[in-house]
Parts: C-alpha cells; structure tokens; sequence
C-alpha cells in the first residue's frame, strides 16, 4: 500500500491538530487547582452594586414582575412551603430590613411596605468565609458572589454565617416546583445552596440583570461602584441612601433611596 | 485484630444486647436513606432554622468527645492513681463520641457524597476545615493510645515510651476540638446570640459536666453487670470534678443572661427569651429550658450534700440529672435559638419530625454498640491481667501463631 | 481442623459471587461479539468542537474544563483546535448538535458507564416544565 504525499500531509496535519488541540486541553485543565481568582486579576476591578428606589416602587403596590422574570430566568422553583421556599430576590416589610430605623412613630407611608431584598454581594462576605469548599466566592473581576453548585455539598453554613437571610437550600428535588422552563440555564438538585448572582450570565453577554430590565419604574439602577462616572455613583452622590446592617462590616452593595 | 476476638464471645445477654442495637442501627439507617432520597424536607428544618437537631447533637457529642481528658490529665499529669483503671473507659468514650460526632454533621449535608470536597478544596478560612481536621486526628489518637496501651496490658509489659508524648499530646487536642466546635458559631457577625466569646468556655464546662456525669453512670452499670470495676476510689473523684464542671456551667449561663438581659439589647435579648419565655407566640421550648435547669439545680443540690453525693442511689440519679440538663440544653435547644428570629425578624418554629429522632436514635445505637464492644475487650484485657492469667502459656494458646 | 467445610463453603459462596457477572451471562445465553453501536451523528455539522478520536475518549476532560472555566473562570467561549469560536455551554452548544436521548445516554448505556450526574440539573432542550412535574 502506498501512501500519497497529499495522503501523507493530510494525516500528518490531522494527528498533529488532535495532538495539539490534546495537549491545550490538558495543559489548561492541569491548572484546576489553581484558584479561580487568579485568572482575572489583571482587569480593572469593578464592583456591581445596585441602587433601590423604594419611592418609585412603592408607587405599584403588589407588583411582582422582577421576581417572577428572575425566578422564571434562573429556574427557581415556586414551592409554597415558607420554610422550603426558595428566593433569589423578594419583599419584607420595611421594618424587618431596616429594624434599626423602625421606631414607634415611623412614617405611615413606611411601616409594614414591602422593601426589595436579595443578595448584598458584601464586599466581605461571612458566606464565602465560612464555606469549607469554595463553592461560593466573590469574583475578584466583579465582586459578584457567585456560587458553583457542582461542589456544594449542603453543609449550610453559609446559611448560618449570611446576616440577610439571602441564601436559600433545595429541601428537596426543585423541578417538579418549576412552572416555566428557561433551558439555557440550569436547574438545581436537592441539597445545595442557591441565591441571587447578579445575573453573571446576563453580564458575560453585556446584558443587565433581568430584575433591572424588567422593573416597569426603573427603580433598580444597576452599575460599577467603582467607576465615578456610572450611574449607581450618580445616584449614590445625589443623596442619602441605606444599606442593611452596615454595622457588621461586611460592607452590602445593595443600596436603597427611602 | 486490635483484639477483637475478645468481642465475638459472651453470653446470651451480651448477644441479645448486640442484636437489639443492631436492629435500632437499621432502623436510624432506613429513615436516613429516606432523608437522602427525598431532600431534608422531611425533617423540620428550614430556611430560616438550617440547623437543628443534628448540628447540637454534633456539638454535644464533640463533648463529651472531649471530656475524656477529666480523666487523662489527673491521671497522666498528675498520677492521680485512683483513675488508673478508669481512664481508658474515658479514653473509648472520647474517641466513640467524636465519631458519632462527625457522623451527626455527615446526616445532615445536603450532598453527602460530596464531603470529601472538604479535603479535595481545602479552604482552611472554613471552621469546617479544621474541624474535620481536628476530630479525624483525635480519633486517631485516641485510638492509637488505647489499642498500644490496652496491647501492653494484655501481654504484660510496660507500654512503648513514645506513647506518653501521644497521650500527652491528646490533652490539647481535647481542648482544641471543642474549642473549634465552639469556633464555628461564635464567629458569625449576623448571629449575636451565637458570637460570644464565653461560647469555647461554656462549652468545655458543659462537656466536662455531662462527660463526667456520664462516666460515672457507666463505671456504676460496669459494675453492676459484674463485666468491670474500676476500684473504689474513681467514682468519689470523678463526683467532685462533676459538681465543680456543673457549678461553672451554670455560672457561664448566668454571665450569657446578665450581659444580655442588663444590656437590653433586643438583638441579644430575644434569643434567650425565644428559649425561656417564648417569643411572638412560639414557645415550644420553654418547658425543655426549664426542665434542663430544673435538673441543673437537682442535680447540683445532691453533688453539694455530702450524705447525699456518697448516697448509692442518689448519686446516679443525680449524675442521670445533670448528663440530661446538658443534653437538654446543649444537644436539643441552644441551636435554634441561635436562629429565631431570623436576620428578616421572622421567628420560624422548630419541631424535629420523627425521621430525624430516628437518624439520631440509630447513631446513639451506633454509638453504643462500639462503646460495649470496645468496653467488652477493654474488660477482658484488664480482668485477665489482673488475675495474673498473662503467662507465655495462655498467650500461646489464645494466640496460637505469636509464639515467643 | 473441623472447620474445614465451613471454610471452603463460604470460599466458594465467594467466589461464585465475585465472578457472578462472567457466568451470569453465559446462563442467559449472551455470548460472542456484540453488535457495533450505531451512533446517531449530527445531521448539520461535520465537525466538533475537537477531533472526534479526542472526543470520543476523552471528552469528559473537555466537559471538566468547561465547567471550570465557565462557571469558576468567567470564561464563555472555547476556541476550538480548528480556530472556531465556541460558546461554552452544554445545553446551547453540545446538545445543539448532539440528541441527550440518542447519543448520550444510548453510548453510555451501551457502555454501562454512569455519568456524572450532569442532568438532574442540565436542561436537554427536548424537556419541557410539564414533563417535569
């Protein structure tokens, strides 16, 4: 049998590219165990933050349109149970979010009116020092804290260590409890921990979070913390805004106008 | 084996014992494979309480893991010889005790399968880490003590000299796991109830409290069974370090009440009340508060008459006392207070469903089982050396292939 | 040495057991070669996103690495060995071309190999909510 020159070089070519290509994946998979963080650091920081407008939400009472487009994006499930119900961002009343400024004669228009919650993504975050994994960190790129549900292994003490009460545990398997689909992105299984990640997903397609793009106010500004010239920084410098628990350090980049 | 075949005789109550904690073994482990495969949504946890019931019997059984060195240390540092029989009873204990310890944490992961992410991603900013890290190596050690120190009896020769830097390095071991179990919860910005700094203390006294307590029920039953004793003089020391631990123990409570309740600080205040008045209408654990320092006092009333601590029936009803006001406390209720109200002010009732009692009754059975066996041979090697059977004869023969 | 029967009963329980799936098949009858697995290939696109010798022994590597750098790394395109731009992602890209149902699960059943259990989580786009219920 005789092979051709042309035979030869196609071959050759091949075996090289699949050998190459080969060693490209090894290559990039034998740094697993460097830590994600590393990879990023040479970008300029920034650091997401939103900034809450509860006037001009309070203005449509009952409105629940940027939790079901979050639920509905992210595949959370709807399970009645409160103790089993999972949120990645929801309502408490004002007093129980801010429970430092309640006081007897709070403004009737404050008392008891559904506040905006969801993750803080803290700038120290209790929930990423606890956790004996690293199945969740903040994002040295973009100070998301962001989660990796292929290592959780449901110890809960991020739970434990959140004081916002922002993370949520699948009791149990979350599909049956899904009312619409979103097939680009992935549900849950029972036995991890799941919250709210700014939409990272969004982002890498240059997309806003989806509570942002769905608020029918625009009560949610979204933005870089970091970069004096972004919207939130605008907002920030206009007036007196609020965070949650400011006091335990863990420095919340969820601000609220009230 | 490590002895083993000490274990596999004995008579008909030994086996019908084994049998029946074997059954309450099978029966913890058909609820737990129902746990894993229906989610832990059949306990009573939720979002706002995710740690409950397994979490304080984690915390209670890392004690009593620890208070072996009530033992070790008086008898190891300072020759106390009163304890020179009793202190590997302690030692077993300590080790069996950390092992249901970290099978409590394991039952109640979410994805237990993935635990050795633990030690595959090691984080050590997690308290975790080290816990794991800590509890595996004090099993290991005590382990090692007691098979080295337990061989040595058994073939009648002094123990290896390495060991006493083994034995001596297992006293701050013992102090550093529950100093570590108490690390995991007081370090927590967001949880006042849980972030203060008596917490490692409270903990060490209260585990000192029921460890002792609980020895001396058990050195009490040996004897009675006619397996083991353990000499006269252990059990009137091992009553007087129990009365001083239960005395310190309630003083911490009372330091805990005062700092909160004088202070006034709702944040600091309401846990407690969550626990010994009820708050916003839930006040299930109210009446198992009181009952613990009901006991407490009880108990402490008869360690502190001496007619009455020396008493042959009072004192084990007063050690049963003490070792359920801790259980009570520490292993039941302290935890969800540490929860209620939530960080939104919500305060969620607890109950445990009967699934997660099951769990714990299996490990308790497990636990015990390991406890009679490991005791069964400790006994055999004790009483056997002790009535100067250990000659080159009988160890051939019971050792047919270790000829000297 | 009156144990001797004991010994070689529990012995030969052992090895029947530790042996049972070599002659558990001659008893039903399965032997010889099997039949070749037909794979059902992407009717559009000749192409992967690595060579399909690669692939097939090793794409669980890939799927690894995927995984690490589009959810540890902020990393969402994979340049492939031909120098085309993919979208990392295994329910957009993979099961874009590739049926879970026909190619996936039929190789790993042929193969009697468990995956990972990717699709308790992992949407195939042939799912819907209904039939999650």
């Amino acid at each position: 049998m005789k092979i051709t020159r042309k035979q030869f070089l196609k071959l050759g070519a091949g075996s090289l590219v699949a050998l190459s290509g080969a060693t490209a994946v090894a290559e990039r998979a034998a740094g697993d165990r460097a830590s994600p963080e590393k990879s990023n650091a040479a970008s300029a920081r920034r650091q997401y933050a939103m900034v809450i407008d509860t006037r001009k939400c309070l203005q449509r009472p009952g409105c629940t349109q940027c939790m079901e487009a979050c639920h509905q994006a992210h595949n959370v499930p709807y399970i009645n149970n409160p103790d089993h119900k999972i949120d990645w961002i929801w309502k408490a009343p004002f007093q129980n979010v801010f429970e430092s400024y309640d006081s007897p004669y709070i403004q009737i228009t404050l008392k008891n009116e559904p506040v905006l919650v969801l993750c803080n993504h803290c700038d120290k975050p209790p929930c990423v020092r606890v956790c004996p994994t690293g199945a969740t960190w903040k994002r040295k790129e973009d100070g998301i804290v962001t989660m990796d549900w292929h290592r959780c292994i449901g110890c809960k003490y991020c739970i434990v260590a959140c004081p916002y009460g922002a993370r949520s545990f699948n009791f149990t398997d979350p599909r049956p409890y899904i009312k619409h689909l979103n097939p680009n992105f992935p549900t849950r299984h029972e036995g991890v921990v799941e919250k709210c990640d700014f939409c990272a997903e969004r982002l890498a397609g240059d997309k806003p979070p989806v509570c942002v793009e769905t608020c029918p106010v625009k009560a949610i500004t979204f933005g870089d913390v970091n970069d004096p010239s972004s919207d939130v920084r605008k907002l920030l410098g206009a007036g007196l805004t609020l965070r949650r628990r400011p006091q335990l350090g863990t420095g919340p980049n969820i601000y609220y106008i009230v | 084996m490590f002895m083993f075949e000490k274990a596999l005789v004995g008579s008909r109550r030994y086996w019908i014992w084994v049998g029946f904690l074997l059954g309450v073994i099978l029966f913890g482990f058909h609820a737990y494979v129902r746990e894993h495969e229906l989610g832990l949504m059949i306990t009573g946890l939720s979002q706002d309480v995710p740690w409950g019931l397994d979490i304080a019997q984690f915390a209670f059984f890392v004690g009593l893991g620890a208070s072996a060195v009530v033992l070790v240390l008086p008898y190891y540092l300072h020759n106390w010889k009163a304890f020179s029989k009793v202190t590997v009873l302690g030692e077993i204990l300590g080790m069996v005790a950390v092992f249901m310890a970290m099978l409590f944490i394991f039952v109640c992961m979410g994805q237990p399968w993935r635990v050795l992410n633990v030690l595959l991603y090691p984080h050590p900013n997690s308290l975790i880490f080290w816990d794991l890290s800590v509890l595996s190596g004090y099993v290991l050690i005590n382990a090692v003590i007691t098979v080295t120190v337990l061989s040595a009896e058994r073939d009648g020769v002094a123990p290896p000299r390495w060991i006493k830097y083994v034995i001596l390095l297992s006293i701050p071991w013992a102090i550093s796991i529950h100093t570590v179990t108490a690390f995991i919860f007081s370090g927590l910005a967001g949880r006042s109830y849980f972030m203060t700094a008596i917490l490692a203390p409270r903990f060490l006294a209260s585990a000192f409290t029921s460890g002792s307590a609980l020895l001396i029920l058990l050195v009490l039953l040996l004897r009675r069974l006619g397996v083991f004793d353990v000499g006269p003089e252990a059990v009137p020391k091992l009553t007087g370090i129990v009365t001083y631990c239960m005395l310190v123990n309630v003083f911490f409570i009372v330091v805990e009440l005062f700092t909160a309740f004088y202070s006034r600080i709702p944040e600091e205040t309401e846990s407690f009340k969550y626990l010994f008045v009820g708050l916003d209408g839930t006040t299930n654990w109210v009446p198992v508060m009181w009952l613990s320092i009901l006991l407490a006092v009880a108990s402490l009333v008869v360690f502190l008459v001496p007619r009455w601590r020396t008493h042959p029936r009072l004192l084990p009803l007063a050690c049963a006392f003490a070792f359920v006001s801790v259980w009570l406390e520490k292993g039941f209720a302290w935890i969800v207070a540490g929860f209620t109200p939530s960080p939104l002010g919500v305060v969620t009732p607890y109950r445990p469903t009967w699934p997660e009692w099951s769990v714990v009754l299996g490990i308790w059975a497990l636990g015990t089982l390991m406890l009679t066996v490991f005791y069964k041979i400790a006994a055999a090697v004790k009483t056997t050396a002790e009535a100067g059977y250990v000659t080159a004869i009988t160890k051939d023969a019971v050792y047919p292939g270790r000829v000297a | 040495m009156r144990d001797r029967a004991w010994i070689v009963a529990g012995l030969a329980l052992f090895f029947a057991l530790f042996t049972y799936p070599l002659w558990s098949r001659a008893l039903r009858g399965q032997r010889g070669e099997e039949t070749k697995l037909a794979l059902l290939m992407p009717a559009h696109q000749a192409d992967c996103v690595m060579p399909v010798t690669y692939m097939r022994a090793s794409h669980m590597k890939l799927l690894i690495l995927w995984r690490r750098e589009v959810v540890r790394e902020n990393i969402h395109t994979f340049r492939a060995y031909d120098g085309k731009v993919y979208n990392i992602s295994l329910t957009g890209t993979c099961l874009g071309c590739h049926s879970k149902a026909q190619f996936c699960d039929r190789c790993h059943d042929y193969a009697g190999v468990r995956p990972l259990s990717c699709w308790t989580c992992h949407v195939d786009p042939a799912l819907t909510a209904e039939k999650l219920k």
